[in-house]
């Protein structure tokens, strides 16, 4: 049921309530109309029969006057044959119900010699004809007609039986004993008969015709039928013996109180069609018979159950009706609902063109489909509009990826930057909160000696600033050129951003060169965070000087000047306030001061560790929020002059931490040597020292197989050839190596160690120093020494 | 004897029933005109109107059992002012048949008239009084009124009173029991196939009822047997045995075809527009096998036994109806009957 659809629930459930209703409604009525109809019959049946039995005493009772009348006089009168033929003739020509009338005499009593004396007067032929019965041939004296009321004492009504002929007639004798008195007592002196035809009795009694197939029947006292429809009955058998043979106890049962002389109301089984009927039964007094009619149930019946049939046949054609109305219903709502869910699925499926079944009614489910169809109409509006305004995102997201590649090509990326300077590092990391920022950082030497940096931070964020730090970054470089100080490079870009800065962009900027040779920074501070100076063993300081305003807040501002010294091992570190101004999830800022603690405490040796810690600590801060700014850092080390070597002559080498780069070293030893005009001697010297120094380094200063560089540079200085060579690997001092044992034979020593000896024989001076997590080897060889 | 409960003023109505009756049988009567020769003629008369009391008879000439025996049947009913044995006596039957009572008597009153088959072996005479009369029992009947047919009708029932030494109003009974059922008498005289039933139709239940069964008092007095003259006997033995022989074997079938026999019965009663009730019919042929075969019976069907008859005779002589009892040999003939003529 839960599976089947509305139309099969809707039929079910109205048929079977309504139904139900009307069976019930059927039924109690049928069973009511019933009732009424059985009780109608019931008085029919007792009124009719009882009615019929009254006619019948009525016609019997006045048959009885006569022959009463006839022994009354008998007994006052005297008589002779003369007078009873007179009175015989009189009482049957009198009274049509009379077929004949005699008065049979006890022996001796009409007159002494006489044993039989009847005189008999009877209807023939139109006439009346006259006869003395009685005699050897007709013993009277035994006769039921004659016995029975002599016996009994009272006049008695014999059971009927067939006329002399052997015809249809049927008759009764109303006989009545006529007494006189003979010394006080009464004796008997005949018995007065009346023959009476019962054709009148039989006519009535056939005529009463119930339904089709009721009818009435009149049974003796001895039960024997006297009119029955089935002639083969009468006067042949008694209820009794039909009883007997239809092996019917009940029909015993209702014959023994017909002739006890009951009235009554009875399911009776119809002789004559053998089919249930209703007996009512009165008794005719006189005769002690009694009328018994019979009415067919079912054909009485016939007129409700063929109502009820009607009504039935009525209600099957009205759930018809319904059934089919209730189809038809359901099936237009379901339809609708059913091509709205197809429809539904269709949408779902992305097919938005899909028919929407036409609806007109105004119910709900019209409603339902308007609805729909107006939910259709917006969701298809809503998603073109969505489609539209994600191409344009999308658009805008790839520009905007070009642009943050496009930002990010445009700051030097490579690290470490100069590797052919040893005499300094760069670190430099932008994180711009956004696809594109307006931080930038850059560097780049505007000569032999002077490295350029810069850092800033474009006021706003996102596109514009990413075009205004564009074209700062461009202004500063194509400046720097030209002017070799940082206030004027401020100086000039500011003029060129200030004028027509309709937009009221500007960036705070800080600019400082390097000078390698000395150490010596110059820098202006355009409005920016002032970096941190760090010097090996004490706290990290701010830079206060230079402080200018901002670049493109004032055309004609004058930005100042600052100037520091680095010492080898000074670090500078530069950031935006991407950094300190980083939130957490109290909105507490990261702070200067937190950032100059972080500094204070032990940092990673390398530039790129020191960029990557201040990150993981910002981000640990920073928790779940968001990066609000875009963050940039800009670390820059000194390790010192001595890097011009080059200007001598001198050449620099940068080596990954594998073997398979000694032949590279070897070629730029041979380059160098030919430049610089060494003899084949000193070359052949050196080549011995710095694979084994570089081979030392590769084999034992680093830990992990992360690459490494190792940076040389060979110089002379005066008579001396100057060799640095740095790396960043573990603390590890090249000249610690264990000397060789000379007096071993060269074949029995271990392979190398012989470069070791090299140098503590050739070099004047050598000098191993631990800066900043570098290991820097100086070997100063005089040249005239080989 | 009287089955039928007719009780008209009119005088005509017995001899129109019996003419009636005999037409009716007449008219079923095979005429077997083609052969005349071949078959012996032979008129019976019964004791009574047609009835199942004569089933066998009529199914022994129905079913052509009589032809089968060379015997051409004529069958007639006797009535209540003809009697069968005036038939015999005046030549107008070759056989016929008698009670044993009056067979006897007939006998010893000089007729030359012998038994050949003693059929029914036990007495269907019965006296029935109402439970309401306070009769139980034979002692009961004393001072009541005694309804009884005449003559040989009267012998058990008055030996039975002086074996009781009853006092009773003796009225006299005709052919119905309307008198019983009306209660003009305490008592009625029955025979046990016919009116017993006959009160039983009427509507009295046999619970309402004490009999008195003869039979049950030492009076048995068989009554049904077939009679034929001696100068008959002597001329042709044969067809005398095969009326018998045939007549048994018509018993027989009828036993064993109850329904055809009650069919053929009610068919010959309509016929001579005699009232004839199917249940009271079925019920009279199921207690002449009763009577004819009754349960434990050793002698061959038909045979009469001595001492029936000398019960009979020695009755008959005590009431004074006969002054000697006729010798038995003389009497009955039915055991030295030739087999087959």
């Amino acid at each position: 049921m839960k599976d089947r659809g509305l139309a099969f629930k809707l039929s079910f459930f109205v048929l079977t309530c309504t139904s139900l209703i009307f069976f019930g409604i059927f039924g109690y009525n049928y069973f009511v109309s019933r009732q009424m109809i059985q009780k109608n019959i019931e008085e029919n049946a007792r009124s009719l029969s009882f009615a019929t039995a009254q006619r019948i005493e009525t016609i019997l009772r006045s048959a009885q006057e006569i022959p009463e009348a006839v022994a009354e006089v008998l007994e006052e009168i005297p008589y002779d044959k003369d007078v009873l033929n007179r009175i015989l003739s009189s009482a049957v020509g009198n009274n049509p119900t009379l077929y004949g009338s005699g008065i049979a005499f006890e022996p001796e009593a009409f007159e002494k010699g006489t044993e039989f004396f009847m005189p008999y007067v009877y209807k023939s032929g139109g006439g009346m004809k006259f006869n003395y019965l009685g005699g050897k041939d007709y013993r009277y004296f035994s006769f039921d007609w004659y016995q029975i009321p002599k016996e009994l004492g009272h006049p008695v009504w014999s059971e009927p039986y067939y006329d002399e002929g052997g015809g249809d007639i049927i008759m009764s004798t109303y006989s009545v004993p006529f007494y006189r008195r003979e010394g006080g007592e009464r004796k008997l002196v005949g018995v007065v008969g009346a023959d009476v035809s019962l054709g009148w009795l039989q006519k009535m009694v056939s005529e009463i015709k119930i339904a089709r197939t009721g009818y009435a029947f009149l049974i003796s006292r001895n039960g024997t039928f006297v009119t029955h429809p089935h002639k083969s009955l009468i006067m042949h058998e008694t209820l009794f013996s039909e009883a007997e043979a239809r092996g019917d106890p009940a029909l015993r049962k209702i014959g023994r109180d017909m002739i006890r002389g009951l009235s009554g109301f009875v399911p009776f089984t119809s002789i004559v069609s053998h089919r249930k009927c209703w007996l009512g039964y009165a008794p005719v007094p006189s005769t002690g018979w009694s009328v018994g009619v019979v009415f067919p149930k079912g054909e009485l019946m016939e007129d409700i159950v063929h109502l009820g049939q009607i009504d039935l046949v009525l209600a099957l054609f009205g759930f018809l009706i319904l059934f089919v109305v209730i189809v038809l219903i359901s099936g237009s709502i379901t339809r609708s609902l059913t091509a709205l869910a197809v429809a539904a699925k269709d949408f779902a499926r992305g097919n938005w063109e899909a028919e929407l079944p036409p609806v007109k009614s105004k119910d709900e489910v019209g409603t339902l489909a308007a609805s729909f169809h107006y939910m259709k109409e917006e969701l298809k509006k809503y998603i073109r509009e969505l489609t539209e305004t994600t191409a344009v995102k999308e658009r805008m997201q790839s520009e905007l990826k070009i642009a943050h590649d496009i930002q990010m090509s445009i700051v030097p990326k490579v690290f470490p930057p100069f590797p052919q300077k040893p005499e300094l590092d760069v670190y430099a990391v932008l994180e711009p909160a956004r696809e594109v920022g307006g931080d930038l950082y850059d560097f780049f030497f505007i000569d032999e000696d002077r490295l350029c940096f810069v850092i800033g931070d474009v006021s706003g964020k996102g596109v514009p600033a990413s075009l205004f730090m564009a074209m700062t970054k461009t202004l500063i470089k194509t400046n720097a050129k030209t002017c070799p100080n940082p206030e004027e490079i401020l100086g000039k870009v500011n003029a060129e951003v200030s004028s027509g800065n309709d937009t009221c962009m500007f960036v705070t900027v800080f600019c400082g060169i390097l000078n390698i040779r000395t150490g010596e920074v110059c820098y202006s501070n355009g409005g920016h965070n002032p970096p941190f100076i760090l010097r090996q063993g004490k706290t990290p300081e701010y830079l206060r000087g230079g402080h200018s305003p901002a670049v493109g807040v004032l055309e004609d501002a004058v930005f100042e000047k600052a100037v520091l010294k680095m010492e080898p091992g000074d670090t500078l570190y530069l950031y935006t306030d991407g950094v300190t101004e980083a939130c957490d999830d109290k909105d507490e800022l990261f702070s200067e001061e937190r950032l100059q603690e972080m500094l204070s405490g032990p940092l990673p040796g390398t530039l790129k560790g020191l960029v990557e810690e201040t990150l993981r600590r910002v981000r640990d801060f920073s928790g779940t929020m968001p990066q609000a700014d875009d963050i940039t850092l800009l670390v820059l080390r000194y390790y010192g002059a001595g890097g011009d070597e080059k200007k001598k002559g001198g050449t620099a080498l940068t080596l990954a931490n594998n073997l398979s780069e000694l032949p590279r070293l070897q070629t730029a030893l041979a380059e160098f040597a030919e430049k610089g005009g060494l003899s084949k001697g000193i070359l052949h010297d050196l080549e011995l020292i710095l694979e084994e120094i570089v081979v030392n380094i590769i084999s034992y200063a680093y830990a992990e197989a992360a690459r490494h560089e190792i940076f040389l540079t060979l110089a002379t200085e005066g008579n001396d050839l100057v060799v640095r060579v740095q790396d960043d690997g573990r603390a590890f001092d090249p000249l610690k190596v264990p000397e060789p044992d000379l007096n071993v034979p060269l074949e029995a020593r271990p392979i190398g160690g012989l470069g070791m000896h090299l140098v503590r024989n050739l070099a004047r001076e050598v000098r191993y120093e631990r800066v900043q997590g570098r290991n820097i080897l100086t070997l100063k060889i005089p040249l005239s020494a080989s | 004897m009287s089955s039928f409960s007719r009780n008209p003023l009119s005088r005509f109505f017995f001899a129109g029933a019996l003419l009636a009756a005999g037409f009716g049988l007449a008219g079923a009567l095979p005429l077997s005109a083609a052969e005349p020769s071949s078959l012996k003629k032979v008129n019976f008369v019964t004791e009574w109107l047609p009835q199942a009391q004569f089933a066998g008879f009529y199914i022994a000439k129905n079913n052509g059992i009589y032809e089968k025996y060379g015997l051409d049947v004529t069958i007639r009913p006797s009535g209540p002012n003809r009697s069968p044995y005036d038939a015999l006596a005046k030549g107008e039957a070759d056989i016929t048949m008698l009670w044993l009572a009056s067979g006897i008597e007939k006998r010893a009153q000089g007729a030359k008239i012998v038994n050949v088959a003693q059929l029914t072996q036990k007495s269907a005479l019965m006296l029935v009084a109402k439970k309401d009369s306070r009769i139980r029992g034979p002692r009961d009947l004393e001072g009541k009124k005694i309804g009884l047919w005449d003559e040989i009708y009267q012998i058990q029932p008055r030996a039975l009173f002086e074996k009781f030494g009853l006092n009773v109003k003796i009225i006299s009974q005709a052919y119905s029991v309307n008198l019983f059922l009306r209660g003009g008498v305490d008592v009625a005289s029955a025979m046990w196939f016919n009116e017993y039933h006959t009160i039983l139709a009427s509507g009295v239940d046999p619970e309402e009822l004490t009999t008195l069964f003869f039979s049950d008092y030492e009076l048995n007095f068989p009554e049904d047997g077939l009679y034929v003259t001696e100068e008959t006997l002597a001329k042709d033995p044969a067809l005398v045995t095969a009326f018998v022989k045939a007549s048994l074997e018509g018993w027989k079938y009828a036993f064993d075809h109850t329904e055809e026999a009650e069919g053929l019965v009610m068919r010959d009663m309509k016929e001579a527009h005699i009232p004839a009730s199917f249940a009271h019919q079925k019920w009279m042929l199921a207690r002449m096998k009763d009577l004819i075969l009754p349960p434990g019976l050793k002698r061959p069907m038909g045979t009469l036994a001595r001492e029936d008859f000398e019960r009979t005779g020695a009755a008959l002589k005590k009431s004074g109806l006969i002054a000697e009892v006729p010798s038995f040999g003389e009497f009955y003939r039915g055991g030295e009957l030739p087999n087959e003529g």
